[in-house]
């Protein structure tokens, strides 16, 4: 049974999305290199998260004066992250839950077990961050932060990255 | 569609997304829904053993997937009532364009 995907949004956000058309491209797709088992995997997550202590968070302020523009930046978060260490600049949700526990956006804990069960080979020293409220051409990721981050994570033997938009 | 950008330079993704009907229209690799309020990929927080249902989702995904275009629901209800979730993702006040929007609405 298929979920409701506009469970939680106003009505106006609802038609939105429904009447959002399909994109005119076709789809992309990289086999796994290897059974899942044996994969490194990488977590992503929208939610504009930072680390307080020693990062810059998103510009929220250039966003308040030019409102359809988002930061295209990203940020490294450690998988050994404390919560106390954590910030976050994203101006399009609520940040009471991920200040409570970055994991419900960063699941550390859960790839943690999947680790120590061998359902995954390792989850990757480093997880990223970006704000995701972008352009939807995507101008900059697609020439700048997106072949960026794939180099980083070919130079740390990556094998998958896991995107949770927020 | 960031996932798009990635997995075009070579690096398989799978996105755990709570609007799957929009990643099926970005033609995305693997995705798994999750029926939970913006801002909450995993679950509540310290609910443990609802992140690990929803990274096993993520595992069996990239396990099973042969085509682009897969995707897997999970099958977890939201642990608050919708009265309530349905105001847990809105940041404390509207954002920047949103702002503008209502004010474009409200003049005449």
């Amino acid at each position: 049974m298929p979920i409701d995907s506009y469970k939680f949004l106003p009505r106006s956000m609802r038609t939105m999305y429904e009447s959002t058309p399909a994109i005119d491209e076709p789809p992309v797709w990289t086999p796994l290199p290897k059974p899942v088992q044996q994969c490194t995997i990488a977590l992503m997550t929208s939610a504009g998260v930072f680390l307080k202590d020693s990062q810059e968070g998103f510009d929220e302020e250039r966003e308040r004066q030019e409102p359809t523009w988002g930061d295209p930046t990203y940020r490294v978060i450690p998988r050994d992250v404390r919560q106390e260490q954590i910030g976050c600049s994203h101006l399009h949700i609520s940040h009471a839950s991920l200040l409570e526990d970055i994991d419900v956006v960063l699941p550390f804990r859960a790839f943690t077990q999947l680790e120590k069960e061998g359902a995954i080979g390792r989850l990757a020293d480093e997880a990223y961050s970006f704000m995701g409220y972008q352009d939807r051409r995507l101008e900059d990721w697609r020439n700048v932060q997106g072949p960026e981050l794939a180099a980083r994570l070919k130079e740390r033997a990556v094998d998958v990255l896991l995107l949770a938009p927020a | 569609m960031l996932a798009r950008v990635i997995e075009s330079l070579g690096i398989p993704t799978v996105t755990v997304t709570m609007v799957p009907d929009l990643a099926q229209k970005f033609r995305l690799s693997r995705i798994v829904g999750v029926e939970f309020p913006f801002g909450h990929s995993f679950g509540t927080p310290h609910n443990d053993a609802l992140m690990l249902k929803v990274a096993r989702g993520a595992v069996q995904a990239l396990a099973e997937a042969g085509e682009p275009g897969y995707r897997l629901d999970i099958d977890a209800e939201w642990p608050v009532p919708l009265e309530v979730a349905y105001k847990t993702w809105h940041p404390p006040k509207p954002s920047p364009i949103v702002e503008r929007m209502l004010k474009a609405r409200q003049q005449p």
